[in-house]
């Protein structure tokens, strides 16, 4: 596990103007700054987070959705390292991090299909596990299942 | 019955065999049934422990899984069949020859089972496709899908070759296939093999359970 608070302060040396916060055992990132910190996440020589093992959004009604990243370094061998990125509720926009780490694809995709969450640069952000047609995003926490046992309502 | 159960027994302790053409043709039958090898989640493993050495449905004549719906007598849904996979299943069934029979394998395939409550599982094949033995379990065991083959096989000994479906001029054997909708599969069940129980046996899908009243 590294230390998020070691993290903040590279990366606020390396990067001017660009303020992080440690909260627990997680790095707290503005959506406006995440393609820069990822990209020094990526490339400093001191932590080489080169791999991305996962990538999720959350729900926490009712302001905000949040996409948590968990990094690893394959070549030093160490991690992960948590990264939140947190997005209002009402406009859910952040940047995307395929351009830095290609495993993002599928997995912001998923985010994308099941929290509504969009990400800004991503090649191609379409509905992944859902079919084209579904509305709504069927993993926030407010999304109500449709009634199966009645033919009525179920045309919308 | 042509020949009484008493005259049989004592005709065959002298090492004659009466029987019938509908027994003759049903012992075929029921001998030689041939599931559809497809697996849709963890049911299916029991399902190939059934198919293995140690439980051996070979010995009751299952052995052969096709991988192709037009060979297959037998659709076993060992599985969650999510509301993405429902119109392949209606549709796979379509594709079957008759005579042709359905397992529902696992609480999954019966009622959604732990997934009841959810967006994406659908509640039951039984409201698409006729099935003919459900199977309880989560997984059940190889045993009891055993179990549930020679319920099949029974059910093939009873049927009689003059009333059955599949030789009526006027049989169709072609179920709707759900389409995708902005919520869930349209309809959402066909009315013809499935209805609700009026006033709700197992309540409504999105409202959770009343807390019983006190005693």
């Amino acid at each position: 596990m590294i230390d998020p608070a070691q993290v903040k302060a590279e990366i606020e040396t390396q990067l001017p103007g660009v303020t992080v916060q440690a909260e627990g055992s997680a790095l707290i990132v503005e959506p406006k700054d995440l393609p820069a910190v990822a990209k020094q996440l990526k490339n400093s020589a001191a932590w080489r987070l080169d791999f991305l093992s996962n990538l999720c959004g959350v729900d926490y009604p009712p302001e905000r959705l949040e996409t948590v990243y968990q990094l690893y370094s394959m070549e030093k061998k160490h991690g992960p390292l948590t990264m939140k990125v947190r997005v209002p509720r009402n406009n859910p926009r952040q940047p995307s991090v395929v351009a830095i780490w290609r495993a993002a694809e599928f997995q912001e995709r998923e985010s994308y299909d099941l929290y509504g969450i969009l990400y800004d640069g991503h090649p191609d952000l379409r509905r992944i596990l859902m079919w084209e047609g579904f509305e709504g995003h069927p993993m926030r926490k407010d999304y109500v299942p449709e009634d199966q046992d009645s033919v009525e309502t179920s045309g919308g | 019955m042509a020949v009484e159960e008493g005259l049989k027994s004592e005709l065959a302790k002298q090492g004659i065999v009466v029987t019938t053409l509908e027994d003759l043709y049903n012992w075929g039958r029921r001998s030689s049934i041939w599931p559809m090898q497809f697996g849709l989640a963890c049911c299916a493993i029991e399902m190939i422990a059934t198919a293995c050495a140690r439980y051996d449905i070979a010995r009751f004549g299952a052995e052969l899984f096709r991988a192709s719906p037009r060979q297959a007598d037998l659709m076993i849904v060992a599985g969650t069949v999510t509301k993405k996979m429902a119109p392949q299943i209606v549709r796979l069934y379509n594709q079957m020859a008759e005579p042709k029979y359905v397992i529902a394998m696992g609480a999954c395939a019966i009622s959604g089972g732990p997934f009841h409550r959810g967006y994406n599982v659908l509640r039951g094949i039984d409201r698409y496709i006729p099935v003919d033995v459900h199977i309880p379990g989560c997984p059940p065991t190889p045993q009891a899908l055993l179990d549930g083959l020679m319920k099949v096989q029974q059910k093939i000994d009873r049927q009689h070759l003059a009333g059955v479906a599949w030789y009526r001029q006027d049989a169709s054997c072609e179920f709707p296939v759900p389409e995708y909708g902005p919520a869930g599969l349209v309809p959402t069940y066909n009315p013809d093999v499935w209805q609700p129980i009026p006033g709700g046996l197992r309540g409504s899908a999105t409202q959770p359970p009343k807390a019983p009243a006190a005693a």
